[in-house]
């Protein structure tokens, strides 16, 4: 019982509150706003048509329980016997079409917007695996797997025996999250090695396929520090479930040094040294 | 006088043909036979797919792995949809194509009735073909299992099962075979059984939806064939047509998938317009309003179908203009469809209604799928669709279109026709019992999934952060309701059609009933019409034929 009322109270505040949830939180109702001004237009638009859907929801079903109501054999109703209306036929089809155009506009503009990966400050190339993800700092050497925390892959055995729910962030925790720069615009370049995979962090608002064979683009401009939790979003075998994906957003000086160590701790540059290292694509 | 011609002359004893069992079920050319063989076909089906769904949500019940391993979990949901949609959602339809179409047009019986017979009795075996790997993994611990890349079966990850690619590829080209000839019957039966008089814009509406579905069924069945075919040599004859490293594309698998799959989706949804648009006229006791726009609409969907299939793919890395065009072309449909909402809404008003359990399931039928064709909507935005693809937003989607769509509009039409296909009245408490508690626990069960997909849980996978938990646990729990409340519509079947048990159905059955298959004594006789019935167009379902 205790445990329903504070469900329930949960359910009230996650209802009266649409603070910005970075990560998944319990009985959450609605999309994250997300860190980013992508995500915020995202939302916004989500917003849009959801409010729209309740209107015309409202009107659609509002309609249907009254005659369910009013026209009820039961209570005397006589059928009447027309069965068209041309002047609401037209109606009907019109304003729906104008709804759709309002619709499309917002989403245009914001689809545009997110299409754009030009004028990205660096570049950073995702690889998937299975069940793993490579991050490579593209124009430094710096590269590296990121795959599910050791506690977690313990626990998630069949019969392991361990109480899930007792492990912090499980499942969307891993071993070494990306480090990314906040206020930076970041060109991602991302593939996959042997099936398709998906990497999707909410707070960034969009996923985007990592297909073997091909490259795609999508960037993002974190603002705020902070971490950022995801997971892969496109089945890719037993372990799809587990190869989550977790970014860190550190303050632009942070991350240079957290950079520079990372290029300094690098075991052998006599490896790199064999390929030429890719041009860093920045800005051009 | 053309009012006075009734149809009395079909004796339900002259052609009552004595056959045996066998002849009768296994040989049989009748299109009521077949299409109880399709419908049983079907219910078993929904059965086994319903199995595994509930599997699935036994797993999600809590956080952490308690019964499956993920890949028998991957199986399950790639099993769950494979069964459903070709097991349970398409024959399903077709065994209603075979009872009612005959009857509606007043035709004697379909008009290719050994094809008939063929085209249901390959499914049995497809179907074997299909679970053959699943049963000896599950039940006997041989081989791999099932398929368990998905329903889509993208390569390369559906490449990587063992010999159950060849299995389930085999077992889809048979229901293609099968659905491609169940199609061509309706095409036929429809083009050219028509009694005199029936002019194709006088036809029920239900006669029209699948005349439509038919030729999507034609159209994009093939294309299905020739990508799964690719899949196979892909993996036995080693071709790259999907295959990246040796030149091959595997988005493009995805575009000849969906070209088959958007239109598939309208295949179980169209026939299901038609129901509803014969259901809720009889109990409004009110004409169909706007039946010739209901006709344009279905056509218009149809067409539209074929243009809009990228809104399945809109992260794979489309070029910007191909993702506005699919967005654009999908958004369309939404016009369509909403006509026939607001037709629907407007043949209630001013009406006169009772609602019995058929009326009850088409009502909900329109409140439920309008709520999946509204996040159907909000899928089609594409910078929204980056956050909704592949999460449980997807998943309850597509369930509120397709259980309480598809699936609610098999139920709905069932209760409908049962006393007319057995001459026995169904349990009326039962059935409405059988409607409130699926309509309440299907709720339990998928609304909560469009916050657990909004919150950011992916589809398809078997365990997942405490912050899933709530929601989850919510939605296994009306899985079980909504699993547990089927058994009472198999048990008011079998009453109806096996016990014979229930007050004997006359022939109008319903006080609103109209259209020709309701001249027919109750059970119809064995050939539906031997004489064609005069057509009286104040008699056909949807009243006023002008418009």
């Amino acid at each position: 019982m205790r445990r329903l009322s504070t469900g329930l109270g949960m359910l009230l505040a996650a209802l009266a509150s649409t603070a910005a949830w970075a990560n998944p939180e319990r009985w959450q109702l609605n999309m994250t706003p997300g860190a980013t001004a992508s995500s915020h237009e995202v939302y916004q638009l989500h917003m849009i048509i959801f409010g729209i859907c309740c209107v015309i929801g409202l009107i659609v079903f509002g309609a249907m329980f009254y005659s369910m109501w009013k026209f009820r054999k039961s209570k005397g109703a006589v059928a009447a016997t027309w069965s068209h209306n041309t002047t609401a036929e037209i109606i009907w089809t019109v304003v729906p079409i104008l709804i759709l155009v309002g619709m499309a506009i917002p989403a245009t503009g914001t689809l545009i917007r997110m299409a754009d990966t030009g004028d990205a400050e660096m570049t950073v190339k995702i690889t998937g695996y299975q069940w793993k993800w490579r991050y490579e700092y593209v124009g430094t050497d710096v590269n590296f797997i990121s795959s599910l925390s050791r506690d977690a892959d313990a626990a998630r055995r069949l019969g392991s025996g361990v109480d899930v729910t007792a492990i912090e962030n499980y499942l969307l925790d891993v071993d070494k999250p990306l480090i990314v720069p906040t206020g930076t615009k970041i060109r991602f370049v991302i593939t996959a090695d042997d099936v398709i995979h998906s990497w999707w962090v909410p707070a960034l608002g969009w996923k985007q396929d990592a297909i073997p064979g091909f490259i795609n683009e999508a960037w993002t401009q974190i603002d705020e520090p902070g971490t950022y939790r995801g997971q892969c979003a496109e089945l890719c075998g037993k372990d799809h479930g587990f190869m989550p994906i977790v970014v860190i957003a550190k303050p632009k000086a942070e991350f240079e040094a957290w950079l520079a160590q990372q290029q300094a701790a690098l075991p052998d540059v006599s490896a790199t040294a064999q390929t030429p290292a890719p041009a860093p694509i920045t800005k051009s | 006088m053309a009012e006075h011609a009734t149809h009395d002359t079909h004796d339900e004893h002259h052609d009552d043909h004595q056959q045996s069992f066998f002849m009768r079920w296994f040989c049989s050319t009748n299109h009521k036979d077949i299409g109880t063989l399709y419908l049983l076909f079907s219910l078993v089906m929904f059965f086994i797919g319903g199995f595994m769904a509930l599997v699935i949500r036994a797993e999600l019940f809590v956080p952490g792995l308690q019964l499956v391993h993920p890949e028998f979990f991957n199986q399950m949901t790639t099993m769950h949809a494979l069964v459903m949609i070709f097991g349970a959602v398409m024959p399903a339809f077709v065994g209603l194509a075979n009872w009612m179409i005959p009857m509606m047009v007043g035709a004697p019986d379909m008009a290719l009735p050994r094809m008939n017979n063929w085209s249901f009795w390959i499914l049995p075996f497809a179907f074997t073909m299909l679970l053959l790997p699943l049963i000896q993994y599950a039940f006997f611990g041989v081989g791999a299992g099932g398929p368990a890349g998905g329903w889509t079966l993208y390569p390369p990850l559906s490449l990587q099962g063992g010999n159950n690619v060849a299995f389930t590829i085999f077992a889809i080209h048979m229901m293609g075979v099968s659905s491609i000839m169940g199609a061509i019957n309706v095409i036929a039966t429809i083009l050219n059984m028509r009694a005199p008089g029936m002019d194709l814009l006088k036809m029920p509406v239900f006669c029209w939806t699948w005349l439509i579905t038919a030729f999507l069924l034609i159209a994009v069945m093939p294309v299905l064939a020739g990508a799964v075919t690719m899949l196979l040599t892909d993996k036995f004859f080693l071709t790259s047509f999907f295959n990246a490293a040796g030149g091959g594309d595997p988005v493009m698998f995805q575009h000849i998938f969906w070209f088959f799959g958007h239109p598939e989706v309208y295949i179980m949804i169209l026939p299901a317009f038609g129901i509803v648009s014969e259901i809720i006229p009889t109990f409004a006791r009110k004409p169909l309003f706007g039946y010739q726009a209901m006709v344009y609409a279905t056509a218009s969907i149809a067409f539209l179908s074929f243009i809009v299939w990228a809104h399945h793919m809109f992260t794979v890395g489309m070029p910007l203009g191909g993702e506005l065009f699919f967005m654009y072309a999908t958004m369309l449909i939404a016009v369509p469809t909403g006509v026939k909402v607001f037709n629907w809404v407007s043949t209630m008003w001013k009406s006169s209604m009772t609602f019995e359990t058929p009326m009850l399931f088409a009502v909900g039928f329109v409140i439920l799928f309008t709520i999946g064709g509204f996040s159907g909507l909000m899928l089609a935005i594409v910078p929204a669709d980056f956050q909704y693809h592949d999460t449980y937003f997807v998943v309850a989607h597509f369930h509120y279109v397709l259980v309480t769509g598809a699936i609610y509009s098999i139920m709905a039409a069932t209760y409908y026709w049962l006393p007319k296909w057995t001459g026995v009245m169904y349990n009326e408490a039962l059935g409405k019992w059988h409607f409130w508690l699926s309509t309440i626990f299907v709720n339990v069960l998928f609304f909560p999934q469009h916050f657990l997909g909004l919150a950011g849980m992916p589809r398809r996978i078997p365990d997942y952060n405490v912050a899933f938990a709530d929601f989850n646990l919510i939605s296994s729990i009306g899985a079980f309701g909504f699993g547990l409340a089927q058994l009472i519509f198999a048990w008011i079947v079998i009453q109806c059609a096996f016990l014979g048990r229930g007050a004997k159905a006359t022939d109008h059955v319903w006080e609103g009933s109209k259209g020709l298959e309701w001249t027919l004594s109750s059970p119809p006789p064995h050939h539906s019409f031997s004489t064609p019935p005069v057509i009286n167009d104040k008699d056909l379902a949807h009243g006023d034929v002008t418009h």
